[in-house]
């Protein structure tokens, strides 16, 4: 995973709540065995449309989506983190995330910011009045700045140094495996498994 | 003061804890599909690591399956290339799988609880969301993503900040033609699709009591639309005679133990909720969606909503969106909407209960001539039984069409999918926009009100026929 320290880029506003994962990516899109080239799926139906903000010409550049409420809801599909970041996207912000898309996302170095719905609206008159302002994300300072405005968000302090440091989650969980190992010698026998066959 | 049920549940399986971070948690079981698990096979190999439990994990092939000609070769050939990969990885890391033609094939939240590897205090995950239904049973059981797949493959753990806990109390009885599918979009319609996030949800309460096991499984499967990872309800006699006789239930003094321990799994009077939810069970309807994301649902008595009535902008905007997609004017009367098609089936009401109610309203019945009904059991075993019920029959001859066993519909990965524009009312859990299929308009509901519904033409509770 790479490591996130800081990132500047210009923003995609998409005001909608409840961007469920299927509109993220589709499932149609989800047969590939390999975790690149999902930018193709990226909000497929809604790309179809040219109104739609990912295809106006002023927010091709965007590496920040700033999104409703309740963003990444419904299906654990890891496929949405990983089309968010083939097509180029860096960090989203918004006022809720829905659990498993937020757990995805700090797995593969996805940043998400939790701000509240009223600082992501006036980001968004920002962005449309605007397209090309600069947003700066600071994870060490946890700091969104753009404009004259500087915000703080909360992330806990684990997940942090994780992200900056780049970590593996499962190499880390390896250094505990003698503790597995205790656990494992201590589990009651009647728990069931799934070998032999019965 | 005591603990609540999950709380007892976290705290069994923490491996290490440490103040700032994460808990490891030991997972005692991991399920596995095609769609979420190929890149986490590809990592292993990369990192030349192992599956650390093979005894702890099972596989089948549910998502993208087709629901016939089950016994030719997969027409699509990147679903093709997906369910040979799973072939190929159970095979080189020595997993278990039920392929396509197998008697315990079918969807994986299905298959868990008739093997009765499904069972009370444990800890079940799979890269699928409706891993919640797991919950029924008094498990600790939540979907995940490709990453921690990978993570529980290699080390059997994950490390997981412990959600806060909420009570949803359910108390009274529910009235005839009311179904635990009516008790939980009740549920989202009350907090939201966003109300669970953060949580583990517990249903309680004498409503919830009352419930059959495979109701049970219906609402916990049905959480992560209103946000929670996981939901539960405690074990009582019911799971326990559910789960006695399966083939992977614990025999003798195995089984002794297993039910000393099991009953200690219930929430602690002096426990305290971070959150509790109270709805009234006599006051139930059947339940039908009308938008485009599951909380967006009312008693099929009521009409359309007009959005200028919502007070919160977002929801406002949400409404209008949904519906312009759904292609539907405030006021209209919900049973006055017409359907193309009507899906039986899903990890939600795919089990031979929800056959049987069913086929119960279908008996002796045509299906209207303007609409299309598919049954897809929830697993060839689920499927076996109906056919030796005589379900089959039951459905074939009132017009249907008698599917074999996988997710099909509920997420049109395989060829089972709404046309543009084409509006389904459906058993499942999901009616996000082209959820079924590009286009494709979708209205939850109970198996009761499929049936009806398919009967009659317009959204419809056995009560209207």
């Amino acid at each position: 995973m790479e490591k996130f320290i800081k990132h500047t880029g210009s923003a995609l506003p998409l005001r909608r709540s409840n961007v469920d994962t299927d509109q993220i990516i589709p499932a149609v899109y989800l047969k590939r065995i390999t975790k690149n080239g999902f930018e193709d799926g990226l909000f497929a139906a809604w790309r179809n449309d040219p109104a739609f903000e990912l295809n106006q010409s002023q927010y091709k550049a965007a590496t920040v989506l700033v999104a409703g409420p309740d963003f990444g809801t419904g299906s654990s599909r890891e496929h949405a983190v990983w089309a968010l970041q083939n097509y180029g996207f860096k960090v989203i912000l918004s006022s809720r995330f829905a659990d498993i898309f937020r757990g995805n996302s700090q797995k593969m170095g996805l940043l998400t910011v939790l701000l509240p719905q009223d600082e992501i609206e006036k980001i968004w008159q920002v962005v449309e009045s605007k397209p090309d302002t600069a947003i700066a994300v600071d994870l060490a300072a946890r700091t969104v700045s753009y404009a004259d405005a500087t915000l703080n968000f909360v992330i806990d302090d684990y997940t942090r140094w994780r992200l900056m440091e780049g970590l593996d989650d499962i190499g880390l969980t390896f250094t505990k495996i003698n503790e597995v190992t205790k656990f494992e010698e201590k589990r009651a026998v009647y728990k069931p498994k799934t070998l032999p066959i019965r | 003061m005591g603990k609540t049920l999950a709380e007892k549940i976290w705290s069994e399986h923490v491996v290490a804890a440490a103040a700032g971070e994460p808990d490891l948690l030991y997972i005692d079981l991991h399920l596995i599909h095609e769609v979420t698990s190929p890149q986490a096979f590809d990592g292993l190999r990369i990192a030349g690591r192992k599956v650390r439990r093979p005894d702890l994990t099972i596989a089948t092939e549910d998502h993208n399956v087709p629901t016939l000609n089950i016994d030719k070769p997969i027409a699509d050939p990147v679903s093709k290339l997906q369910v040979d990969t799973l072939r190929k990885n159970c095979a080189e890391f020595g997993v278990r799988l039920h392929s396509l033609g197998d008697v315990e094939q079918g969807i994986v939240h299905v298959v868990g609880p008739q093997l009765g590897i499904t069972q009370p205090g444990m800890t079940i995950v799979c890269g699928d969301s409706h891993t919640s239904t797991h919950g029924a049973f008094g498990a600790l059981a939540f979907g995940i993503g490709t990453s921690e797949v990978e993570h529980v493959l290699a080390t059997q753990t994950l490390p997981l900040l412990r959600p806060k806990t909420m009570a949803i109390n359910v108390e009274g009885s529910l009235k005839a033609g009311v179904t635990s599918k009516d008790i939980i979009l009740a549920v989202i319609a009350k907090i939201g699709t966003g109300g669970g996030q953060g949580y583990i949800l517990e249903y309680r309460g004498s409503a919830i009591r009352a419930l059959s096991m495979e109701a049970r499984m219906t609402i916990c499967n049905m959480s992560i639309e209103a946000g929670a990872r996981a939901g539960l309800i405690a074990p009582d006699q019911i799971t326990f005679d559910y789960v006695q006789g399966k083939a992977h239930a614990p025999v003798g003094a195995d089984w002794d133990s297993a039910l000393t321990y099991w009953k200690t799994l219930t929430t602690d009077i002096d426990a305290k909720f971070d959150k509790e939810i109270n709805l009234n069970a006599d006051e139930l309807a059947p339940f039908v969606t009308w938008g485009t994301n599951p909380g967006q649902g009312l008693p099929l008595t009521a009409s359309v909503p007009n959005p200028a009535d919502f007070s919160n902008a977002e929801d406002r905007g949400a409404a209008e969106r949904a519906l312009e997609y759904m292609d539907l004017k405030p006021g209209t009367p919900l049973k006055s909407i017409a359907v193309d098609t009507v899906f039986l089936g899903s990890c939600t009401n795919g089990r031979i209960e929800d056959l049987r109610s069913a086929a119960q309203v279908l008996k002796g019945k045509k299906i209207a001539s303007s609409l299309r009904l598919l049954v897809v059991p929830g697993s060839a075993r689920v499927r076996l039984q109906a056919e030796a019920e005589g379900l089959d029959k039951v459905f074939l001859d009132a017009g249907a069409e008698w599917r074999s066993a996988g997710c099909s519909m509920c997420l049109g990965m395989n060829p089972d999918q709404l046309k543009p524009g084409e509006r389904a009312a459906s058993t499942s859990n999901r009616n996000f926009e082209g959820r079924q299929g590009k286009g494709g308009r979708t209205h939850l509901v109970s198996p009761l009100v499929a049936a009806a519904t398919a009967l009659k033409g317009t959204l419809a509770s056995p009560a209207d026929l």
